[in-house]
């Protein structure tokens, strides 16, 4: 499989990653040659096999129920480049 | 008194416990050599003179009254990837400028709980993606190796490039790293240091900012193998935090070190002679074969047929996990913001601005892999293929294979700027081969110096073991160094 440079603006709009004129057309050919490189996956027989889901087979950790950490606002916003009163400012979003 | 910068950290915990010098001594050394070296080697993104030189005056107290950790008082240096309270800590990103975590990874901790000391943070390729150190967002570090007579200045691997370099130039002990396909082995082989990846679960990767979730795995560069076993064992914990950290002892690696391959089985597997592999790799893995056999150990050739289908699907998983861990730099919580006409403007331009070129190609090929339509035939596909390789391993391990000698590249360190590299992605993602099948199993592997090539570069060969049977690796990689020897770099900086 290969894109397009349609593909690719497409591709770098869902990575939310603006791209700069002539920019998609040096990508596409960069990222044509990584799918290349990965095409050779399709000739393995995968018949049967499980994906792999973890490193080793274990059971998820599960934790108590409880309130372990928090009242920490201060420092959740103090590396934010816009706040006001512990909120995050963004651009408006609704009119 | 010798250099003090030429210690080995075993060397260094038992001078400061046997009161032959200070910790303030040491820590000041150090920081003269970092100060004296930086600007040629560009090994540390930030210094810590201040912090580093209280703890080490802590250090001294406790050292003073014969108290203190198991490495009490040795500095050390830590990659950019590790968060460490207040601290610079990006990455080695321009997305994260001025982010100062207001907490410390469990790793660092557990390293400042045992008494080390911090002398700063060090280079590495941005969100550890990378083979050469050259997509850092600080420049290049360089390898303090150079080819004989010549003055061309190479790469020093990466992505623990930083990690590499300061332990080979002399600016701190030891270094933490951390590995997603090859990224502490790699630059140790390239710098003639000794790097171990440990099973996948062994450090806790709470606090490490995340490139590949299923594959991150923190470890040590060091100068020795016993170097590396008592990083190890300060590293390693169990962390609720970490929900794949593993409910499993951490056993004394050092008293490992000295136990010899006499009677093990070292699986030798003949997939990774590779077409066109060079004849110093051929004739270096042959010295490894010879070391092994003449500490006693049975060599027997094995196959892991899958072997050549790791890097194609580690370039779909690695990449797939990353473009969801990346998304969080968005230019709200932290890190660099620009300026957008709405909200989805300034994440696009933000991103746009804050990653280098090798991080947005490896998120868009996530993105893609990911998208609708492409998910089965790509990362579900190389999730099966990852279970393909993990059993051909699991196969050669119940037929009685102890660990797997391999060597660690195919090259020895090139050229910083290297054209070929530049242009094409995948030959410079060839560099990790021999190492990424490791991290698509979850196995450890170390790295171990075992010569020079003819322009009297260091080449590393690499053992791999079973899971959380890093003891037979410090082991097995005891016995190439003993027979190989040490390789320092001559000092042009």
């Amino acid at each position: 499989m290969s894109v397009d440079t349609d593909t690719v603006h497409r591709v770098a709009h869902l990575s939310r990653i603006a791209l700069k004129e002539g920019e998609a057309e040096r990508m596409t050919s960069e990222l044509n040659a990584i799918l290349g490189f990965v095409e050779q996956l399709s000739e393995v027989d995968v018949e049967g096999v499980e994906p792999m889901t973890s490193v080793r087979p274990m059971a998820m950790r599960l934790r108590d129920d409880e309130v372990t950490d928090g009242g920490k606002a201060d420092d959740i916003v103090k590396n934010a480049p816009a706040t006001e009163d512990h909120f995050f400012l963004v651009p408006k979003v609704v009119e | 008194m010798t250099d003090l910068t030429e210690l080995t950290l075993a060397e260094a915990r038992d001078g400061l416990a046997g009161k032959e010098f200070t910790s303030s001594e040491i820590t000041n050394a150090y920081l003269g050599a970092i100060d004296a070296a930086n600007s040629a080697l560009n090994a540390y993104v930030a210094i810590g003179h201040d912090k580093a030189r209280t703890m080490a005056k802590a250090s001294d107290e406790k050292l003073a009254k014969g108290q203190g950790g198991p490495l009490e008082g040795v500095p050390l240096g830590i990659k950019d990837l590790f968060a460490t309270e207040g601290d610079h800590t990006q990455a080695c990103s321009r997305i994260l400028d001025d982010f100062h975590p207001p907490y410390e990874s469990t790793v660092t901790a557990n390293l400042w709980a045992d008494g080390a000391v911090m002398l700063g943070k060090l280079n590495m390729d941005e969100f550890a993606m990378g083979s050469s150190n050259e997509t850092s967002g600080y420049g290049p570090v360089k390898n303090p190796w150079r080819a004989e007579g010549a003055t061309t200045d190479l790469v020093p691997g990466g992505s623990s490039g930083g990690s590499a370099t300061a332990v080979a130039a002399g600016l701190c002990v030891a270094a933490t790293a951390t590995d997603t396909g090859g990224s502490i082995r790699q630059p140790a082989a390239f710098t003639g240091t000794v790097g171990i990846k440990p099973t996948y679960g062994r450090c806790s990767r709470w606090g490490v900012v995340a490139f590949a979730s299923s594959l991150d795995q923190a470890g040590p560069v060091t100068r020795t193998v016993q170097d590396a076993a008592i990083m190890l064992k300060s590293m390693a914990s169990l962390d609720l935090k970490d929900s794949t950290s593993a409910d499993v002892p951490v056993p004394d690696f050092e008293a490992a070190v000295e136990r010899g391959v006499k009677g093990l089985t070292i699986g030798i597997p003949k997939e990774y002679r590779m077409d066109g592999m060079s004849d110093e790799i051929e004739s270096l893995w042959q010295d490894g074969i010879a070391m092994m056999k003449d500490a006693g150990a049975e060599i027997r050739d094995i196959s892991l047929p899958h072997t050549k289908y790791a890097l194609p699907a580690y370039y779909i998983v690695a990449p797939a996990e990353a473009s969801s861990n990346l998304a969080r730099y968005d230019g709200v919580r932290y890190g660099l913001r620009e300026t957008g006409k709405d909200i989805t403007d300034m994440y696009e331009k933000s991103r746009a601005a804050g990653f280098g070129d090798e991080v947005k190609r490896r998120i868009m090929i996530g993105t893609y892999v990911l998208s609708a339509g492409y998910y089965d035939a790509y990362y579900l596909r190389a999730q099966k293929v990852r279970t393909l390789i993990k059993r051909d391993f699991e196969t050669a391990f119940d037929e009685g294979v102890d660990a797997i000698l391999t060597p660690a590249t195919p090259s020895a360190a090139f050229p910083i700027g290297d054209n070929e590299r530049h242009v094409d992605p995948v030959a410079m993602y060839l560099n990790d081969i021999f190492t990424v099948t490791v991290n698509m199993a979850g196995l450890p592997g170390i790295a171990v110096p075992a010569g020079l090539n003819a322009q009297k570069l260091p080449l590393g060969l690499q053992l791999i073991g079973k899971p959380f049977d890093e003891e037979t690796l410090f082991a097995a990689g005891r016995v190439i160094e003993k027979a190989a020897g040490r390789f320092t770099p001559e000092r042009w900086w």
